[in-house]
């Protein structure tokens, strides 16, 4: 994608329709918007924790566009507010986790970011980084053992995330088996404080795909019209019986790594107003005005109505009910509990 | 012995032809039973254990993983989120510890994190302990490494007629349960095993052999050896209630205080290291809940605070109890 003046290049949509677009598009101005209004009510003292996604948006927002609802499973951590969106969960959920309410997923159990739909094909998962690669890995093995054709996992996880044991282990045990799963690295080449270069010798991520006998690529994740293409051409091979893909979406994290981190500790301003210049979320809305998607005015509008959205879903989540003391000893397995019977 | 639906018939069987039938029909009536772990296709386990078992049920359901712990267990999680009913098993409880972060940090949260929402339906089979010369790492016990974690289940049958009973209960079950085979009884041990399906339920302890002097609480190996020297006493005119734990978590409080007010004494065995072990669980909660009714100060009978039985003879003879040990641990509780 062009990163400036697209006008009079021809649009190359990989498929998409207008109206995919402009959804697209919407989820990138929803997680952007979600993510500020973590960050605000953190410094208002209303929550004690928020964590964005800002700079990932595209990425998210295009993989979720290659998502089946209904059918295929999502296993995604925590930095996935777009994908959580774009398969379905509504803002009054994401918020409801934000203030850790009762009637979250979770029941206010996990960190805000921690999605959870059973309804959503959305897989639950722990803070516990890569831990969550064997459980996708698993679900693919089910559908495949049951014959399920037309159904696949994406599973997601940070550029740090591949350093991990369990990692190597999913993607071998998939590549094995040829199971209906696709590995999405996103690629924002920071784990916290620690650069790429720390964090493995090799730094294309995707190039291990050799190593593992299965398709891989790279993709610019500030374009989610090329991420779509790639997600989807990966998942449609795993719903056919083609068997794994390993993707690695390259972007950046633009705010610090959680309310509780200062970037400025160990990177520098100036490379990261070096990145702002590729944000995908201006970007993505000049393409649309460029190539007559949107106009100014429905631009305005959608910004607008993402705001109402975000302030309603606020409000609403807030004046829902924490679980009480009593829900501190639900849920530990089926039916009432003691260690001593 | 509680038999949910008894049959008339038995069979003798020894302890790891018990695991093998028991893992037979599951596998013969569940479609979602899949089991899967090194080892447990072609060879069909390294005690045979699963022989045959691929040839019958395919690949697809005896599934040979690689060597990768972590995800031997973590793979069963996904499977059991997404609707199977997986049996994953680990070659020996020594090389369990790689997937420690999959069994305690996810299989025994899932329900608990997601608020009920996913749940983990996941026998997680291993064998464990020692007196076979395992060495440092063929023959450790591991019970006490996950007894502390709420969310696990935790059973370590001794009988035939329990691995069954017990087994089946863990295969039922919608949590995850941690199953503990000790590797000295697969053969050792034989027992009559009733024809049929039937469960044995989760927390339930069993009262072996009636006593007055003295209540002795075991599980595993060492419950046979107990069981021996309790007879031995007998015959000095000593009377030993000897008590079969068989679930580690939960654990059976009642039959354990029910005894223990009767003979007024209290002796715990296991293979397991002392400090921190099962033993100082059931102490704390005798001391919480019946001091009063205690004659004489609980005792412990566990193995050294070593990390386990060396392979030359001499070591591994000094690291594990024996029935004229025990006796003698019976012996001096009795005389205090
Ligand atoms: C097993 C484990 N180790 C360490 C952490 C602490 N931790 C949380 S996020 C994070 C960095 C992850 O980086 P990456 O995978 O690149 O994802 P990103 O946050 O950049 O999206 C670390 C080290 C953890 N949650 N889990
Ligand atoms: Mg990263």
């Amino acid at each position: 994608m062009a990163k400036t003046d697209t006008k009079g290049k021809k649009l190359e949509r990989n498929g998409l329709s207008d109206d995919q677009l402009r959804t697209i598009f919407r989820n990138m101005l929803l997680q952007r918007q979600l993510d500020n209004r973590g960050f605000q009510l953190n410094r208002q003292g209303k929550v004690p924790f928020a964590l964005g996604s800002e700079g990932h948006e595209a990425l998210q927002a295009g993989a979720a566009m290659a998502f089946h609802r209904g059918k295929d499973l999502l296993a995604p951590y925590y930095r996935d507010l777009g994908l959580a969106l774009g398969i379905g969960l509504t803002s009054y959920e994401i918020l409801l986790s934000l203030f850790a309410r009762a009637a979250d997923h979770n029941g206010g159990r996990q960190f805000p970011n921690h999605y959870s739909s059973k309804a959503a094909g959305l897989m639950s998962f722990s803070s516990i980084l890569a831990a969550h690669l064997p459980h996708a890995v698993g679900a693919a093995y089910a559908m495949k053992y049951r014959g399920e054709r037309g159904r696949a996992v994406l599973v997601t996880c940070g550029d740090g995330t591949t350093s991990e044991g369990e990692w190597h282990e999913s993607v071998n045990f998939a590549s094995i088996h040829k199971l209906p799963v696709v590995f999405l690295v996103e690629n924002n080449l920071w784990a916290i404080s620690t650069p790429i270069e720390h964090q493995m010798g090799q730094p294309e991520i995707w190039k291990r795909a050799a190593g593992y006998g299965i398709p891989g690529r790279r993709f610019n994740g500030f374009d989610p019209i090329e991420t779509y293409g790639n997600v989807n051409e990966a998942l449609d091979r795993a719903r056919n019986g083609g068997g794994p893909t390993l993707l690695e979406g390259m972007c950046y994290r633009f705010l610090a790594h959680s309310t509780d981190d200062n970037d400025m500790t160990y990177r520098t301003k100036e490379e990261v107003a070096e990145h702002r210049k590729d944000d995908p979320v201006p970007l993505f809305e000049r393409v649309l005005l460029d190539h007559d998607v949107m106009s100014a005015a429905d631009v305005e509008q959608l910004k607008r109505d993402v705001l109402r959205e975000t302030n309603e879903a606020t409000d609403r989540a807030e004046a829902m009910p924490y679980p009480t003391a009593a829900d501190l000893y639900t849920h530990l397995y089926e039916g009432a509990w003691q260690p001593w019977q | 012995m509680a038999v949910s639906s008894p049959t008339q018939t038995t069979q003798i069987m020894n302890n790891v032809d018990a695991v093998r039938a028991t893992l037979y029909d599951a596998m013969k009536n569940d479609p979602r039973t899949v089991i899967l772990g090194e080892d447990v296709g072609a060879r069909g386990n390294v005690f045979l254990i699963t022989k045959d078992f691929a040839k019958e049920f395919g690949p697809q359901r005896v599934i040979d993983t690689p060597i990768a712990e972590a995800s031997i267990v973590g793979i069963a999680i996904g499977m059991a989120m997404e609707g199977l009913r997986p049996i994953a098993e680990i070659q020996f409880a020594d090389f369990i510890y790689p997937a420690f972060n999959q069994i305690v940090g996810e299989a025994a949260k899932t329900r608990y994190r997601s608020n009920g929402e996913y749940t983990c339906p996941l026998v997680i089979r291993t064998p464990y302990g020692g007196g076979v010369r395992g060495a440092l790492s063929h023959s450790v016990s591991i019970e006490a490494l996950f007894y502390h974690v709420p969310g696990l289940k935790i059973l370590a049958p001794a009988f035939p007629a329990d691995v069954k009973g017990l087994l089946n209960a863990a295969i039922d079950d919608p949590d995850p349960v941690l199953f503990l085979e000790h590797k000295k009884t697969y053969r050792l041990i034989k027992g009559e095993v009733p024809d049929g399906h039937y469960t044995i339920p989760i927390g339930k302890a069993n009262v072996l052999k009636e006593g007055t002097a003295l209540t002795v609480v075991s599980y595993g190996l060492y419950v046979h050896w107990a069981l021996e020297a309790a007879q031995q006493l007998a015959g000095e005119g000593i009377s030993v209630e000897v008590i079969d734990l068989r679930s580690i978590r939960p654990m059976d409080k009642t039959t354990i205080l029910q005894s223990v007010e009767k003979t007024r004494k209290l002796l715990i065995v296991h293979e397991d290291n002392k400090f921190g072990g099962i033993g100082a669980e059931i102490s704390a909660m005798v001391a919480e809940e019946a001091l009063f009714s205690l004659d004489a100060p609980i005792r412990r009978h566990c193995a050294p605070d070593v990390p386990a039985m060396g392979y030359a003879e001499p070591l591994e003879h000094e690291y594990m109890s024996s029935p004229a040990k025990i006796a003698d641990a019976m012996r001096e509780l009795a005389r205090f």
